[in-house]
């Protein structure tokens, strides 16, 4: 148990008489994808927001690589190792994929704007931030839009864009809120790819609809129902299982 | 889909061009200008200063701030209140001191203000501005609404700003350092998260960014540049009153920003003077029958605001640009 990169104890969320996450406990390790799925509304992407740190716990505690980072802000997370992508796109529209990038890579070092100095150094003359975001974008496979503008983009590049960014700023522990979101086969194929790749060098925590990809990709799967979790374990045994079946997969799957 | 402006900071050449000579223009100008001319462009340069700091908060970091006056009469207050009665003040001393104490007014207020977000913070700017102009306006010990002389112009070393000439290239130095420091500002990673989090704060937060802590120095710098053009005005005017810490005062520099185009610096510059020589023709207008056309400048300046509005939404700045790109 130790070992694990991301762990949640507990974790609830409520919004006044909404229980939205209900005592979810779950731990994320480094080469396994931790696939969450379960009917719209049952609090996966508020999960989501709670294990990224945006929004606050109602209660529960967080460990990130051993650390206690309960109630810590959004970009404290970030900058622990936590990296997260939103299920409804969320990059810098009007800038091009490349600044996108290098905005995303220069966070590493989010500290350094605050020296003076540094006001008279050109952002886009830093060799470990560019490098940083070469290799994003290597990785997700945008070189061929590095100077367009994001805002030009189809929504598949644009969802791989997201991912890049997150890439960017080097994470341990990555959690993608349906990455796959509205994309066509060919695009979600990509991005399946792209996962798989990522996998050997991250936690992933993985929200998805697209079963294809979640069973393609997922070592772990927790079900959630209204806020609780009915049922976690290997992808196989919870595709057996009568009562997730019945909550959530429909009947002709097994 | 309208094409959103990626590069709202490159200038174009023709805007380059422009700059330049506008610079050739300014050095020159105190050799074939009257006095009266002289004075007025010293003016011009210093609401350049002024609104220039305003961009930084409103075009580049998304922060439209309704009481940026208040630092920038502050500093000509520390001035007024530095200047013996009877002889210059030091400049070395009174022109950090007075920067610095808007700066530092502006850090108190900016932990409260930077918190808010649209609405709610043109509000709060704008509430704290006023408790700024009413406890100079209401109190005797700081001038009240009289305001308060500044009887001879600070000086240093050879340098007499009581000397229109010097003040002239003194102003126009510092309204170069100003331009440059924010053009450079504008580049580095500081910078760059700025423009980050104008367009898109959530996610500079969820990349890593403490982004309140990158609005409340963006405030912080912009209260201390505006201290900088304050000082000037009062070194110029050899007066300070609380109208300087004004609303009208605070709304001008916007005025100016949106007049010249948002967001790259270049913009503000041309802006205020751009509001300052139509303030001038305005003002100037006739008489026609019984209907004094100049004495209500502020209707054909609002008129020309609305204007700019509807047909440059980025300023003549932006007329620059879009007529570039027809060709």
């Amino acid at each position: 148990m130790t070992d694990a990169l991301l762990m949640a104890q507990g974790l609830s969320k409520r919004f006044g008489g909404l229980l939205a996450v209900n005592d979810v406990s779950l731990s994320l390790f480094k080469d396994q994808v931790h696939a969450v799925i379960g009917p719209n509304g049952a609090g996966k992407t508020t999960l989501t927001h709670l294990l990224s740190g945006d929004l606050a716990a109602s209660s529960g505690e967080l460990w990130l690589n051993g650390e206690s980072v309960t109630g810590w802000p959004h970009h404290r997370l970030s900058l622990q190792g936590l990296g997260r992508s939103y299920q409804k796109t969320n990059v810098f529209l009007p800038l091009t994929v490349w600044d996108n990038l290098m905005l995303a890579a220069q966070a590493r070092d989010a500290h350094a704007p605050f020296n003076p100095l540094s006001w008279f150094t050109r952002a886009d003359r830093n060799p470990e931030v560019s490098a940083r975001a070469e290799r994003a974008m290597t990785l997700a496979g945008l070189a061929a839009v590095r100077d367009k503008s994001a805002a030009i983009l189809s929504h598949g590049i644009q969802r791989q864009l997201e991912i890049a960014m997150v890439l960017a700023t080097e994470p341990m522990v990555l959690l993608l809120d349906e990455p796959l979101a509205g994309m066509g086969a060919a695009e979600a194929e990509t991005m399946v790819q792209l996962l798989q790749a990522l996998k050997k060098d991250h936690a992933m925590l993985l929200v998805e609809h697209d079963m294809d990809a979640v069973f393609a990709l997922a070592d772990v799967l927790t079900v959630m129902v209204n806020g609780t979790v009915i049922a976690t374990g290997p992808p196989q045994a919870i595709r057996e299982d009568a009562q997730v079946q019945a909550a959530y997969l429909g009947e002709a799957t097994a | 889909m309208s094409a959103p402006q990626a590069h709202l900071e490159t200038l174009p050449r023709s805007v380059q061009l422009l700059l330049v000579l506008g610079l050739i223009a300014l050095v020159a100008f105190p050799f074939a200008g009257q006095d009266f001319y002289t004075q007025m462009v010293t003016r011009m340069m210093i609401l350049a200063i002024f609104a220039m700091s305003l961009d930084l908060l409103q075009g580049i970091t998304g922060l439209v701030s309704l009481g940026h006056a208040a630092y920038f009469g502050l500093a000509g207050y520390v001035l007024a209140f530095m200047s013996p009665a009877d002889a210059g003040a030091n400049i070395l001393t009174t022109l950090p001191l007075a920067v610095l104490a808007s700066a530092l007014v502006a850090l108190v207020i900016g932990f409260f203000v930077v918190r808010t977000q649209g609405i709610y913070f043109i509000m709060v700017t704008m509430a704290f501005a006023q408790m700024l102009y009413y406890l100079f306006f209401d109190n005797k010990g700081l001038g009240g609404s009289d305001g308060i002389y500044i009887n001879v112009r600070p000086a240093v070393l050879g340098m007499d700003l009581e000397n229109k000439l010097v003040l002239y290239y003194f102003t126009l130095v510092c309204m170069l350092l100003v331009y440059w420091f924010l053009r450079r500002l504008l580049w580095s990673p500081f910078g760059r998260t700025l423009n980050g989090i104008r367009l898109n704060e959530h996610r500079t937060q969820a990349l890593g960014y403490a982004s309140f802590n990158y609005k409340l120095t963006a405030f912080t710098l912009a209260g201390g540049l505006a201290g900088l053009a304050g000082y000037l005005w009062g070194a110029q005017t050899g007066y300070v009153n609380p109208e300087l810490m004004g609303f009208h005062m605070s709304a001008h520099a916007i005025m100016m920003v949106i007049l010249g185009g948002m967001g790259n610096v270049a913009g503000a510059l041309i802006g205020a003077f751009g509001f300052e020589l139509f303030l001038h023709l305005f003002k100037d207008l006739p008489k026609v029958g019984g209907f004094d056309m100049g004495k209500h400048w502020q209707l054909w300046m609002g008129a020309l605001i609305v204007l700019v509005v509807i047909i440059a939404p980025q300023g003549l700045m932006g007329l620059l640009r879009s007529r570039k790109q027809d060709d």
